[in-house]
């Protein structure tokens, strides 16, 4: 189960959105992310959902990957839906029992913020399955650089995250590792109530993050072992290139977020 | 031959309250040999590994690592330039989510420019044989193919020696023997002097020197031959011997003398076959 998250993770290849510079698609994704908020009806959803699926199109990856990783995140995406149901009242009445009303407004925002969620989580995934971790955090580098004029060590900030993204896959195979060794003695994972279930996981993350600490000790020794003192001085291997790849890529985001805003005046707000 | 590591009365406790793990320990380091250190666990090996290229200062003595005292802050990064090192567990020391920028974090982190980094970062990894693997993640490598990616992020910073603490520890045989042979080639093509550390005995019968350590001092040191000659005494300290030469000694004691030459199987066939 745990070794389906696959977000954050990189999938190799060689499409458009895998060759597409990294700064165009942190740029990209992130005004997105922001129109994905502006979108206020479902005209405008439906076109943000129509370029999240042609991006995803673009990636040459299989939709198989990403119903898999949305699958465990599903109870959190019916949850909000729920809420959406219960809080919101507008419009028809449907179907009620004492204080619970359900209206028809109610359903369509719950479909809508469910909709909301996917495309979130769909157009972050794409910008790390496509996105070699380097690549990104060079990137993150490169456009947070202007910041170095606060004196923030961005650098610094950015290996972390290189770091942390590298011991993604690591730290699923020993949490897997150690649940497997747990459950041979006789631990108990999959019954009992909510409050069992969280105490049966102490057990996994005491080992885990003692295990954590090791290996950035070794790292740390690893790393030093390899001449590393920070940024300062460094050379890269990998070049970034700007290219007219790049350059469409953006313009068309910008069409995109233009046809939202369009919309929304078009027509009536959801939300 | 030219002395490029010197050990000159070392001692080195991890605390002040703590019982020296190295213990006045004197010993030189020859360019161009292939040196294998043996020592059951906690007989210091992994300590003196460490004390090479300053990731520990000795508590008392000198550690010389081409000339530079290991102890002078300054000549960290230039000891570390010259001595590269490959640790145990191969999923604590890959830096990069990409195999060919794992092995270019060394040289980015020298400062060579782009061009020349791209060069060396292709010839190491051909060296090690994971060329075809370069733009593979490692985490999906198996353990042979890890080290040897480590390995190849050594040779990428053009160091002249490459200290091994363990390499193969973590490794399945199949895994054991990719890595072995990879540091043979370094040593015969490449004229690297490789310091492996290890407490695997058929490791240490191809090394061009044996160092045996226990207790934080040296107890034997010489060629394969003449170390494993002692088989009492590393027994008594928590060591064995390589199996061929177990099996000539048995073989022995039934009346069968193939000498204490025979460190490996081809080696004992031979004199099994002349005793015929």
């Amino acid at each position: 189960m745990v070794k389906d998250i696959t977000i954050g993770q990189y999938f190799p290849g060689n499409s458009f959105l895998h060759k597409l510079d990294a700064r165009a698609k942190i740029i990209a994704c992130f005004v997105l992310i922001i129109f994905i908020f502006i979108c206020k009806n479902f005209a405008s959803m439906g076109v943000m959902l129509l370029t999240v699926a042609a991006c995803y199109a673009f990636s040459k990856l299989s939709p198989k990957l990403m119903v898999k990783s949305l699958k465990p995140l599903l109870p959190i995406i019916l949850l909000t839906s729920v809420l959406q149901l219960y809080y919101n009242n507008t419009g028809d009445v449907l179907w009620s029992y004492k204080k619970i009303a359900i209206t028809d407004g109610g359903i369509y925002t719950a479909i809508f913020i469910a909709v909301r969620i996917v495309a979130l989580l769909v157009i972050s995934s794409l910008l790390t399955y496509t996105t070699s971790p380097t690549d990104l955090t060079d990137a993150i580098e490169r456009l947070l650089s202007p910041l170095k004029v606060f004196k923030i060590d961005i650098h610094t900030f950015a290996m972390m995250m290189t770091i942390a993204l590298r011991f993604i896959p690591t730290l699923i195979d020993e949490i897997d590792r150690i649940m497997s060794a747990q459950k041979a003695r006789g631990a108990d994972f999959e019954s009992g109530n909510l409050l069992k279930r969280i105490k049966a996981l102490f057990p996994i993350f005491i080992p885990l993050i003692i295990s954590s600490f090791k290996r950035a000790f070794e790292l740390a020794d690893a790393m030093s072992c390899r001449c590393y003192v920070g940024g300062k001085g460094r050379t890269r291997m990998r070049k970034m290139q700007f290219t007219f790849r790049d350059s469409i890529a953006l313009i068309v985001t910008i069409l995109v977020c233009a046809v939202i805003i369009f919309m929304n005046f078009q027509f009536e707000a959801l939300i | 031959m030219e002395k490029i590591i010197e050990f000159k009365n070392v001692s080195f406790k991890y605390s002040e309250e703590d019982t020296e793990v190295i213990n006045d320990l004197s010993l030189d380091f020859y360019a161009g040999q292939f040196t294998c250190v043996l020592g059951h666990n906690g007989s210091g090996k992994s300590t003196l590994a460490k004390l090479m290229n300053a990731i520990n200062y000795p508590s008392s003595g000198k550690v010389i690592s081409f000339g530079l005292d290991t102890s002078d802050e300054e000549n960290e990064i230039k000891i570390r330039q010259n001595v590269g090192m490959v640790f145990q567990n191969p999923d604590n020391q890959i830096v990069a989510t990409i195999v060919e920028d794992d092995v270019a974090f060394g040289p980015e982190n020298l400062g060579v420019p782009r061009e020349e980094i791209r060069k060396r970062v292709d010839e190491a990894l051909k060296i090690v044989d994971m060329y075809d693997y370069r733009l593979h993640e490692p985490h999906k490598l198996s353990g042979g193919q890890k080290q040897r990616v480590a390995i190849a992020g050594a040779i990428a910073m053009q160091t002249k020696c490459i200290v091994l603490d363990e390499p193969t520890a973590m490794l399945d045989p199949k895994g054991r023997k990719e890595v072995i042979n990879a540091l043979q080639r370094l040593k015969e093509d490449l004229g690297m002097t490789i310091i492996l550390v290890t407490h695997f005995m058929d490791e240490a019968v191809n090394a061009d020197r044996v160092v045996v350590m226990n207790d934080g001092v040296v107890v034997f040191d010489g060629t394969p031959e003449e170390v494993f000659k002692n088989t009492e005494e590393l027994k008594k300290i928590g060591l064995s011997v390589p199996k061929p030469l177990e099996l000539a000694l048995e073989l022995k004691k039934e009346g069968y003398d193939l000498g204490t030459k025979v460190l490996t199987e081809d080696s004992f066939l031979e004199a099994f076959k002349k005793i015929q």
